[in-house]
């Protein structure tokens, strides 16, 4: 029995929970709900309203005169939205299949497995800050962003009402359309690194500069810079696949609602569609997460070192008194903000995306999946292989 | 003009706003202009009453035929005799019509002349019409509007007179309204026979007024604010109740004596605020006596039986409907062959034959319905204040065996009672013969001394919230109409006997009170041919009915 | 037979379509900037600014009743408001009034006047209708409260609401 419990990894394992407690919890649900108060005041300050504004604590209803408003009005508004799905009647409707109706909105959280695979830090109190730093980590991420599907799909087919049913029948076109030119735009990525690890990655862009912005280290080659075409080229088809696979506008069409009411949640109220809703943020959030991991150096900056007060070697000779006067955790933990600030850039840019284009219509959609990115994906391939193969 | 006298009264031709038509001799101007469908306004004249011609309203521009030397109509080129006009207006209420008589109902004089008439008439009004109860049925009002000036040019101060007199218990005055037409007066005069109204003072300060020894208490006061065509005369009891517009009219008949007055019943949301006489020249003209025609508060009674009541009471709960037929015709079923019917001549026709059928299913000893009688008035109030003592006879209900209820009691021949909207103490019955009895079934609206010993009471239906059909002293079948919903949960009447009869004896598929009158019509050779719609408005004299023909 | 629309030919730049995103972007955000900046005019945050001073002489509020300079009240209860009344708001008892009163000469007097603001529609009617210059549309518009009762205003509400009005009826005046 003693050994038993002497074999279990204990000092892993506790980090590991700590790692993901902080991640999804203290992190990412606290971002997934200031993104939906975001994408309210952006899209407000964009169409020249004001948005929400003066939520605050209702001291009134205790009673006070007044609400509390703190700080700028409004941030009391995710909380708000959260008390008023959870207070909201939880109806089922007649008719459905039970148990995939209640399934359905559960699965709809499941890309947040996939953050398990990001490297989020680079390393703190000398732990990796990623929750599962395994060797395939690429694959891992887009087998499990892959089953975000199978939430709209049988949420849609579930409901047993004919809205949600095609919303269910298009996203799963749509996914399947737009997984094929995801996976391979991103090859050049890696057939440039030379691995799937994606610590390592980052690792490498945090030493030889990010993929898109080649400015120091191994990033100075005259390859690197040949390599820039194709990989704008998979940045672009990646990041319009990211938000296919997120359904966010100008792509989402299994919940347009001019055509179908709210597409696969219709029938769903309360904490279930609430559920969706945070699914699909969450999504977002995984997808900003890939391509600052990809293509902008995931949590590295130049001239801020990683967890262990190592820059890359240019910065490293300018900087490195500086950099030891500092503790190495503070360092670490200005890694971690880099690399969640990188994501709220790209976040805010899929809501000003959203904001300005309008909805593709549903054969566009498919035609430009199949026909335009999935080759441009494919000759982007060949291209990185023949740059390759020539400067090798 | 009816086609039996034609022949004997002669007939004159007379043009109208230059169309030649026939009028029998003797007719008068107005009417014989309303004839010809040209309206012709007024306020002083009264089809019943005299003509005395002052309010000056009528003016029409007459002619006669133009004469030749030898006294012979000149024909015109139309053949027809050319008319030589009056030069001034003549007023067409005191003049009858006459051979070869010319009228213009709107020529420009005449047109002219009624604007004047009406810018005199309002020199003094109050314009106070807001306040006024005649305002929406007031002929100033209506004439001002059609013939009337839009302002007025009348720059020194109105003639002040009493306001809100009271002429007696039931009307009221206001003499600044009045156009003094003369109107109540001379139906005090002519058809009430009791002169006490007449004008007083002079010029502009002429005003009605009462005799002064006397007040205006006449049982028939309230028909002179009926035909007072301003808001002068009102009446007390409606006087600021509800504006007139607001009135739902229903025609329907007076319950309160065997005459059967035709009136018009004005509700509003549930609730009656006056009757008025309806015209039945066959019945009662345009006249109803005072105490008929407040006799309507008993409806919205709060003391109304509204559900059901059963003793002794079996929870806490009043028992539904079903339960309570159903409890009453067991009571009636254990004693079948002992039972008492006791109905009321105050019941429809539709409903005395339910009862008929009610009385053969539960095998009753005795059927009778109380009579109830009064000092006649000579004029519209009958001995008889049943107002259907005709159609009970009929139907086999009045039977003249009330006095054997009570012995039946007595002798133990009869151990129930069916009590249907009488009083049973009010028909020699005391309340030891009621305790005696096994069962009582009451039907009422309110509560009585048989209500109070009654095993099933039945909340019931007032005259004025029930459909059917009636059959006054005269033999006259006259329809009653529904004028407010029955509060609670009352039944019609005919429902509450329909249900009874099922419950005792099996289905009967009477379901509307259509189908009872035809069940009625089929059985009872007197109402042959008859159905409720064609009773109509001013009902059918049954009697000259011809028999057994559809 | 079926219309053809002519389809416009489109250049290879507008074909890629991904230069015309980054225009709209562009425009998007500079209405963003502008609102970072505050240029953006927006509306009125309501209740803190209000508008109640520049309301216009017409503004129709909440209905009201009004008196007049002798403390008389104006209405003389005509229910033609509540004949005219669109939604049915209005309910309104009429009573005599007392021959001791100092306006018996008025004669009618409204016992009851009430008028339910959930039905009210705020028409004007009312005061359009009145042939006393009694009800009037004052300029009270946030009618609130907790319960239907609440919001049924009573002749005490309608006349703390109305106040006085000083005009032109005069016709109750004993010298006319």
């Amino acid at each position: 029995m003693i050994s038993l419990l002497a074999s279990i990894p204990w000092e892993m394992l506790i980090w590991s929970l700590a790692k993901a407690v902080f991640v999804i919890f203290l992190v990412v649900l606290p971002l997934v709900s200031y993104t939906v108060y975001a994408e309210r005041r952006v899209s407000a300050a964009i169409q020249d309203r004001v948005g929400p504004n003066r939520t605050g604590f209702p001291t009134s209803l205790l009673g006070f005169k007044k609400d509390l408003q703190l700080f700028l009005g409004g941030l009391g508004q995710p909380v708000a939205d959260a008390l008023k799905f959870i207070l909201k009647e939880d109806f089922t409707p007649g008719g459905v299949k039970q148990f995939y109706f209640w399934l359905a909105p559960c699965l709809a959280m499941l890309p947040l497995v996939s953050l398990a695979f990001i490297p989020f830090g680079s390393s703190f109190l000398g732990e990796k800050m990623v929750i599962a730093d395994v060797n395939v980590s690429v694959l891992g991420v887009f087998a499990v962003t892959g089953c975000g599907v199978y939430a709209i799909v049988l949420a849609g087919w579930a409901s047993n009402s004919k809205y949600p049913f095609l919303g269910g029948i298009r996203s799963s076109s749509q996914m399947i359309a737009y997984e094929l030119s995801m996976g391979l735009s991103i090859i050049p990525v890696l057939m440039l690194f030379g691995g799937m690890k994606l610590s390592d990655l980052v690792q490498y862009q945090a030493d030889n500069g990010w993929l898109l912005l080649p400015l120091w280290g191994g990033g100075l080659s005259a390859e690197r810079w040949l390599m820039l075409l194709p990989l704008a080229i998979s940045f672009i088809v990646f990041t319009i696949s990211v938000f296919a696979e997120t359904n966010r506008l100008p792509f989402d069409m299994p919940e347009s609602e001019t055509e179908l009411v709210a597409g696969y949640h219709t029938e769903y109220s309360s904490m279930k569609f609430a559920l969706f809703f945070l699914g699909e943020y969450a999504a977002m959030i995984v997808g900003s997460s890939l391509i600052v991991v990809f293509f902008f150096g995931g949590w590295s900056l130049p001239f801020i070192p990683d967890g262990q007060g190592h820059a890359a070697a240019f910065f490293q000779n300018i900087f490195g008194d500086f950099y030891a006067l500092l503790p190495d955790w503070l360092w670490g933990i200005a890694n971690i903000t880099v690399f969640f600030g990188k994501v709220a850039l790209v976040l805010v840019f899929f809501i000003w995306v959203r904001w300005t284009l309008p909805r593709f219509r549903f054969d566009q959609l498919m035609k430009i999946g199949w026909l335009y990115l999935f080759e441009i994906a494919l000759v982007n391939i060949f291209l990185t292989a023949a740059i390759l193969a020539f400067t090798k | 003009m009816s086609t039996a006298t034609t022949n004997a009264v002669q007939m004159v031709n007379v043009q109208i706003d230059g169309v030649w038509l026939q009028f029998p001799k003797g007719t008068r101007v107005i009417e014989a202009c309303h004839q010809a469908k040209k309206h012709i306004p007024h306020y002083c004249y009264h089809p019943k009453l005299s003509s005395p011609g002052n309010c000056r309203m009528c003016l029409i521009e007459m002619g006669t035929p133009k004469m030749t030397p030898d006294r012979k109509p000149i024909i015109g080129a139309d053949g027809k005799p050319e008319i030589g006009w009056i030069p001034k207006p003549q007023i067409s209420c005191a003049q009858d019509v006459s051979e070869g008589m010319g009228i213009r109902t709107d020529s420009p004089m005449v047109r002219e002349c009624r604007q004047g008439v009406m810018e005199f008439l309002l020199i003094n009004h109050p314009l106070d019409c807001p306040i006024c109860d005649q305002a929406g049925e007031c002929k100033l009002q209506e004439f001002s509007v059609e013939h009337g000036n839009s302002g007025s040019r009348f720059l020194e101060r109105k003639v002040k007179k009493p306001k809100s007199v009271e002429l007696g218990p039931r009307v009221t005055l206001d003499a600044e309204r009045c156009i003094l037409c003369t109107r109540c007066i001379r139906f005090m005069k002519e058809v009430a026979n009791d002169d006490v109204l007449g004008i007083v003072d002079r010029g502009t300060f002429n005003s009605i007024a009462c005799h002064p020894d006397r007040i205006l208490d006449h049982n028939y006061s309230l028909n002179t604010v009926d035909i007072c065509p301003v808001g002068a005369l009102t009446s007390s009891d409606f006087r600021f109740k509800m504006r007139v517009w607001f009135l739902k009219e229903t025609a329907t008949i007076d319950t309160n004596c065997g005459t059967g007055s035709n009136i018009t019943a004005g509700s509003r949301e549930g609730k009656i605020y006056r009757i008025t006489p309806r015209e039945n020249d066959a019945v009662n003209g345009p006249w109803i006596p005072d105490s008929h025609r407040l006799n309507f508060k008993y409806v919205a009674d709060e003391r109304r039986i509204t559900v059901p009541i059963v003793r002794p009471q079996l929870s806490e709960f009043a028992p539904n409907w079903q339960q309570t037929i159903n409890l009453a015709a067991e009571r009636l079923k254990k004693n079948a062959g002992r039972v008492a019917v006791l109905a009321s001549a105050r019941a429809t026709n539709e409903e005395l034959f339910l009862v008929s059928r009610l009385t053969k299913a539960v095998g009753a000893v005795v059927v009778d319905v109380l009579p109830r009688t009064g000092e006649p008035d000579g004029m519209l109030i009958a001995s008889d204040r049943n107002p259907n003592t005709t159609g009970a006879k009929l139907l086999g209900v009045a039977t003249g065996k009330l006095a054997d209820i009570a012995a039946g009691i007595r002798d133990g021949r009869i151990t129930a009672l069916l009590a249907l909207g009488e009083d049973a103490t009010k028909s020699g019955l005391t309340a030891d013969d009621l305790a005696k009895l096994d069962a009582i079934v009451a039907m009422d609206i309110l509560p009585n001394a048989t209500t109070a010993a009654a095993h099933v009471v039945l909340p019931a239906s007032a005259p004025f919230e029930k459909r059917g059909s009636m059959i006054n002293l005269k033999g006259r079948l006259q329809r009653l109409n529904k004028v407010v919903p029955a509060p609670g949960d009352a039944h019609d009447d005919w429902e509450i006997l329909r249900d009874l009869i099922l419950a005792v004896s099996g289905s009967n598929g009477l379901h509307s009170i259509e189908e009872v009158f035809k069940a009625m019509s089929a059985e009872v050779q007197e109402f042959a041919g008859i159905t409720l719609s064609r009773i109509g408005d001013l009902g059918l004299d049954i009697a000259a009915q011809p028999q057994n023909t559809p | 037979m079926a219309y053809v629309v002519q389809r416009p030919e489109l250049t290879l730049k507008e074909k890629a379509y991904l230069p015309s995103i980054v225009s709209g972007l562009k425009i998007t955000f500079g209405h963003f900037k502008k609102m970072l900046k505050g240029e953006t005019k927006v509306t009125m945050q309501y209740p803190e600014e209000k508008w109640d001073a520049e309301l216009p002489e017409y503004y129709r509020g909440a209905p009201t009743l009004v008196k007049d300079e002798h403390d008389r009240e104006r209405c003389v209860a005509c229910q033609l408001c509540e004949f005219i009344c669109p939604p049915r708001a209005i309910t309104i008892t009429p009573e005599e009034i007392p021959a001791d009163s100092r306006f018996a000469k008025v004669e009618k007097r409204p016992a009851e006047f009430k008028i339910d603001m959930i039905r009210c529609i705020y028409c004007g009617m009312c005061e359009e209708v009145c042939p006393e210059q009694a009800i009037y549309l004052r300029k009270d518009y946030a009618i609130n409260g907790v319960t239907r009762e609440e919001m049924v205003h009573d002749k005490k509400k309608l006349y703390e609401l109305g106040g006085v009005f000083k005009g032109l009826v005069h016709k109750w005046n004993p010298e006319k």
